[in-house]
């Protein structure tokens, strides 16, 4: 095959492995502990890192840019700029990231394990659709976490950038914070919020495919562990561009 | 004719578990339904890319009835078992299971043709995440079944497999006999009609497959189940070929060896051999075979 044919082919598995976890997903019975225990995992799990993520990336935005500000007399600006980056850009795309590393990588790591021990094989003998029991719980809870996530990683960024410009550079954290009240507008908050959702699915449907079409032994858990962090960043961060481009286009 | 058979009937029944010969004929007549094969090859073939597994294969598995399924690994025995579970679909041919051709349904139309049938997984493929205790009742707790009503039913499938006390414990800290056994107890939660064995005695010590054997047995005689047995251990084929399982006086299980009556047990052997059944009978006869490959599988030279 081609590479651009199991490309296709990879896209299309990944598509319906969407439309069956999703197509009967309130159906009885319905895994809402399984949810709810994702949830958990993905969410409060990933929290400490997305935040720690957040708090030194707002540092070190106003670590680099103060001094260029300060050029042109708009130290002032630093709370705006730091803002602006962060709710529009990097928070959505390093939360992303960082949970692909964490909760990608994990996903596809047990539901390969899963595969080669013939755990999934058991399961559907038991009667149990795979799709809704692992697949959905985990997509789900990706799809509602990452937003929280971001919208957390976006305020201790915030936070950050205050602390180093009021300990730094002495900027005074009224001065910061007005001009972060200013630096935002309502479609950029919403922007911020709209992207991770689309991660959130991203890196749920990649890690999920990547660990049940795991093959040869536990191998191959390692490979399709690999693949899938990989991949998923990659297309995180592709996705990345034509959904600013098409929420410039919407929301402006 | 048929008084004759009736008769038959009512003799074997006194001697606990005689299987008679006639015995699928004489289904046909008093109990139509029991002359439907539990599970029916036809003609099945599939291919992995270019590798022929099965080229051909047809056999029936009648109610009750055990069938051992002999072959070097890599032959395509787990392959065959994943057909009738529905795990995977045949290139042609047709797969029926109660009568029902199962080649062609969904997942979700494979669910109820599932519920008849209990699977016992080559390493036993217990849940890493859960206990004990849920992996026996996960079928159940699927079911939504009533709490109380699956403790009960988990206990008496723990006892079954003699394995009470690990209830609690994860399969992590279970020996490799033990995780097969409890992968028996989980297969048999919910009496299935019929149940499918992958290697159940690989790697494990002689009494443990012994144990094993027997329940088997056990299931074939007393509970009236049918089975598919994967093996590729002679003494498997001994112990299921041997000896058959009846109720004593007091009520206990016992085992007896078949002695001089001939063809009483209900088991039969198909031997797999490059995609095709090389063989299909009762152990004498496998014994007995002249062919070249049979022997060298029989005696190891
Ligand atoms: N999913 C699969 N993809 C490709 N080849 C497979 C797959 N499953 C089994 N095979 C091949 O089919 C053959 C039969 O396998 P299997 O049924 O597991 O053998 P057995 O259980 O008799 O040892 C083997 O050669 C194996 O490599
Ligand atoms: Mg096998």
């Amino acid at each position: 095959m081609n590479p651009f044919k199991k490309f296709l082919f990879e896209l299309q598995e990944t598509a319906f492995l969407v439309y069956y976890a999703f197509v009967r997903v309130f159906r009885r019975p319905v895994y809402l502990s399984e949810w709810v225990r994702q949830m958990d995992v993905i969410g409060v799990g990933s929290l400490p890192i997305i935040l720690l993520t957040g708090f030194f990336t707002g540092g070190v935005l106003t670590l680099q840019s103060y001094d260029t500000l300060a050029y042109y007399g708009g130290q002032s600006e630093t709370g705006r700029l730091v803002a602006y980056s962060l709710i529009r850009e990097l928070g959505p795309v390093l939360s992303a990231l960082m949970v692909a590393g964490r909760i990608g990588s994990a996903i596809s790591a047990e539901l390969g394990s899963m595969v080669v021990s013939q755990q999934i094989d058991a399961m559907r003998a038991l009667g149990t659709d795979p799709y809704r029991k692992l697949v959905a719980p985990r997509i789900i809870a990706l799809i509602l976490m990452l937003p929280l996530l971001t919208v957390g990683a976006d305020l201790f960024g915030i936070i950050g950038g205050g602390i180093v410009a009021n300990s730094l550079f002495g900027l005074d954290y009224n001065v910061f914070l007005t001009s972060v009240r200013n630096g935002i507008a309502t479609e950029d908050i919403i922007g911020g919020v709209i992207k991770p959702i689309f991660f959130g699915l991203i890196i749920g449907s990649v890690a999920c495919h990547k660990g049940l079409s795991t093959k040869g032994g536990t191998v191959g858990v390692g490979r399709s562990t690999t693949s899938a962090v990989v991949l998923a960043s990659i297309v995180v961060i592709i996705a990345d561009f034509f959904l600013s481009r098409a929420l410039q286009h919407i929301l402006e | 004719m048929l008084s004759f058979l009736r008769k038959n009937k009512t003799e074997s029944a006194a001697h606990g578990t005689l299987q008679p010969v006639t015995k699928d004929i004489e289904d046909a007549f008093f109990q139509p339904t029991r002359a439907l094969p539990a599970i029916e090859f036809r003609n099945v073939y599939l291919a992995f890319d270019d590798k022929v597994v099965l080229d051909g294969v047809s056999f029936k598995v009648r109610k009750g009835e055990t069938k051992i399924i002999l072959g070097r690994s890599g032959s395509g025995k787990s392959t065959l078992i994943r057909l009738v579970l529905g795990l995977l679909k045949p290139d042609q041919g047709e797969i029926l299971v109660d009568g029902e051709d199962i080649t062609y349904l969904s997942e979700a139309q494979m669910m109820h043709v599932r519920a008849k049938i209990g699977m016992v997984f080559q390493e036993g493929a217990l849940f890493d995440s859960l206990p004990v205790y849920d992996n026996v009742a996960y079928r159940l707790h699927e079911r939504d079944v009533d709490e109380e009503m699956v403790e009960e039913q988990v206990k008496r499938m723990l006892e079954f497999v003699d394995l009470e006390e690990a209830i609690h414990k994860m399969p992590a800290e279970l020996s490799g006999g033990m995780r097969r056994r409890v992968g028996i107890a989980r297969a048999l939660v919910g009496n299935p009609r019929i149940v499918l064995f992958d290697e159940p005695t690989a790697g494990l010590d002689p009494p443990t497959a012994r144990t094993i054997c027997e329940l088997a047995i056990k299931l074939r005689d007393i509970q009236d189940v049918s089975s598919i047995f994967v093996t590729h251990e002679m003494k498997n084929l001994e112990y299921l070929s041997s000896e058959y399982a009846i109720i004593d006086n007091e009520g206990k299980v016992v085992f007896e060896e078949e002695g001089e009556r001939l063809c009483i047990i209900n088991t039969e052997i198909i031997m797999l051999h490059e995609g095709k059944i090389i063989f299909s009978g009762k152990e004498e006869q496998l014994r007995a075979s002249r062919d070249r490959y049979i022997q060298r599988f029989l005696n190891g030279k």
